[in-house]
């Protein structure tokens, strides 16, 4: 309940979060990203030794978006976005942030791009106003600090010693501190990991209000539901490489499998009556039931055809694809998963 | 770190490092490991020593003639440089890498040797009140005459704070995780507490053992600390052994100092 309250403060008193907008040099950065994307990411490689990382990554990221990058441990997905935000150096591609070179520019994007990290704890013996205070000393033009702290719903513990705070309380400063410098940009490096669902919950609606202060956000994370809740574009790294791109319901039904249809028909049929259908894969009998996969209007489309020769669908089922469907297949593409997507 | 490419424009605010600062003072007094080994232990040392009696005794066989009570003075500054230089400075530096303090200061407009910086000049304040407070108890309270050579005095302590931080710095740089740290500090602390005279004054070492402690930071510290109380500037030798100390692990630290 007290979290709606919350996003309502983020609402009225926004203010707090965009007097850089006003600012000459500021509106400048802001016409120069409209010819940009917010984030360009082109055949970006990066490698450890003999070990690569990053093989070949390349995506972009749109201003006002909640970008998601996808990928089983150790897929890239943390090299990725410390190449990203300039902590690292990339061995080969470009990067384009915000029109401006992460490496060349850092100084410049270090006061514009808001970064979570994934690991790292901030001093113990400073108290969530302090630490708050402290990073906003570091910006040329930082968001009002108790507001901030009133935002991230704070408030009641602004006077806390770090090490007596929650772990969602943990997060929600780090995430303070993505954002008191008034970025244009934030990127969030597992953003949920270790929280309970409802500090989880919270998590997620504060960064929806985030996005809807016109912040574009980088989101790294493993966890399907959180990018389905709130990415509207994610990539998918695996071994270093993208394997796709798309929005959440989009990846689910072109790389999940499609959705499924499981019906008893009240008659027995010919097996083409569906099979030639546009957007059916596979029809296979199980016992009297009867198992459609396929993409798209599926159930209108096997309804209508049924209707046709009169045949009624009778005890029907639906299961559509999810994002984690697609994200199993596109990461194990060896496993038996594989072989059930081919259409025959 | 390579160096930024900084434009005037993009450089973080000014308030930033003064915060830093205000910051890390606020850390120290809380959790005060150097306020406590930096300045209280010494100075408890000295009340303890001075309290004792029978210190003030000459030492046989220095020359000019000197007590063991004013000989502590200098040995006793040497400790505050040890404990907030090799034991304070490198734990809070190498424990803010390891949790990853350093690398999510070089996120922001702020470089991490911002960090560095604040803690440096916290711990030399500290170490600075510590020394005041030890020559002036010690001239106050315990027959100690004050130093007669006070410039000379000045640069001595100096130049042993810097050949002190210089290799508090290199431990900060070199050692992989805080426990590392600790033991070079305390290993350290042996080792350079010895030959500054803690156990045994200078002036009744062999020669061989004066030989080697001339060499050592402390050693030249005490020499020409206790030269400047005696009334003559000190020598250049010890100087010269003190900034040699400070340049060559200063610039070791820079060139091998990790942020992460």
């Amino acid at each position: 309940m007290r979290e709606l309250d919350i996003n309502e403060d983020w609402q009225l008193k926004g203010d707090a979060m965009a007097p850089a907008v006003h600012t000459p040099e500021s509106r400048e950065v802001t016409s120069r990203s409209l010819a940009h994307p917010a984030i360009g990411v082109s055949g970006l490689r990066k490698s450890y030794g003999s070990t690569l990382a990053v093989k070949d990554v390349s995506f972009e990221v749109e201003d006002g978006e909640i970008f998601g990058i996808l990928g089983p441990n150790g897929a890239g997905k943390t090299t990725t976005v410390e190449c990203i935000s300039g902590l690292r150096k990339p061995d080969g591609g470009t990067i384009s942030v915000l029109g401006l070179d992460p490496q060349r520019d850092r100084a410049a994007l270090r006061e514009r791009v808001g970064v979570q990290l994934q690991e790292g704890t901030l001093r113990w013996q400073l108290t969530v106003a302090e630490t708050v205070h402290l990073f906003a000393s570091f910006y040329p033009q930082p968001a009002y600090t108790e507001e901030l702290i009133e935002v991230l719903g704070l408030g009641p513990k602004r006077n806390t010693y770090y090490r007596r705070l929650s772990g969602g309380q943990k997060q929600r400063l780090s995430i303070a501190l993505a954002l008191v410098g008034n970025p244009q940009i934030a990127i969030l490096d597992e953003l949920t990991t270790g929280l309970d669902p409802q500090a989880r919950r919270e998590t997620w609606r504060l960064i929806e209000s985030v996005r809807d202060r016109g912040i574009t956000i980088l989101l790294v994370t493993h966890f399907m539901d959180e990018a389905e809740r709130l990415c509207n574009r994610v990539a998918v790294i695996d071994s270093g490489r993208v394997v796709a791109l798309g929005t959440p319901v989009g990846l689910a039904e072109r790389e999940g499998g499609g959705n499924h249809m499981c019906f008893r028909p009240s008659r027995p049929f010919d097996d083409r009556v569906l099979t030639g259908l546009a957007g059916v894969d596979r029809v296979e009998h199980e016992g009297p039931r009867m198992a459609v996969s396929g993409t798209g209007e599926l159930v209108n489309a096997v309804v209508h055809a049924l209707n046709a020769v009169g045949v009624e669908a009778l005890e029907v089922q639906l299961d559509s694809a999810t994002l984690e469907d697609a994200f199993l297949r596109l990461v194990q593409p060896s496993s038996k998963g594989r072989e059930e997507v081919t259409t025959p | 770190m390579s160096a930024p490419a900084a434009t005037l424009s993009h450089r973080p605010p000014r308030r930033a490092l003064k915060e830093l600062i205000i910051t890390e003072a606020k850390c120290a007094w809380r959790i005060p490991v150097a306020l406590a080994l930096g300045v209280l232990v010494p100075v408890i040392i000295l009340v303890i020593l001075g309290s004792a009696g029978g210190l003030q005794k000459t030492i046989p066989g220095s020359n000019p003639p000197v007590t063991y009570m004013t000989n502590i003075v200098p040995v006793l500054i040497g400790m505050v440089l040890v404990m907030i230089a090799l034991i304070s400075l490198p734990t809070v530096l190498v424990n803010q890498r390891e949790h990853a303090f350093l690398r999510r200061l070089s996120t922001t407009p702020v470089a991490p040797r911002w960090l560095l910086a604040a803690q440096v000049v916290v711990n030399f304040v500290l170490a600075v009140v510590a020394m005041i407070l030890i020559v002036a108890g010690a001239t106050l309270f315990y027959h100690v005459s004050a130093p007669a050579q006070l410039g000379g005095f000045v640069l001595s302590a100096l130049l042993a704070t810097a050949a002190l931080f210089a290799i508090g710095l290199f431990i900060a740089a070199v050692a992989a995780n805080p426990a590392v740290s600790a033991v070079l500090g305390t290993l350290l602390f042996y080792a350079l507490m010895f030959f500054a005279g803690l156990y045994v004054p200078r002036q009744s070492m062999s020669v061989t053992t004066r030989h080697i402690s001339d060499f050592t930071p402390l050693g030249a510290g005490v020499h020409a600390m206790l030269s400047s109380i005696q009334g003559s500037f000190p020598p250049a030798q010890p100087l010269l052994v003190m900034a040699a100390w400070a340049v060559v692990f200063g610039l070791a630290a820079v060139k091998l100092f990790r942020w992460e």
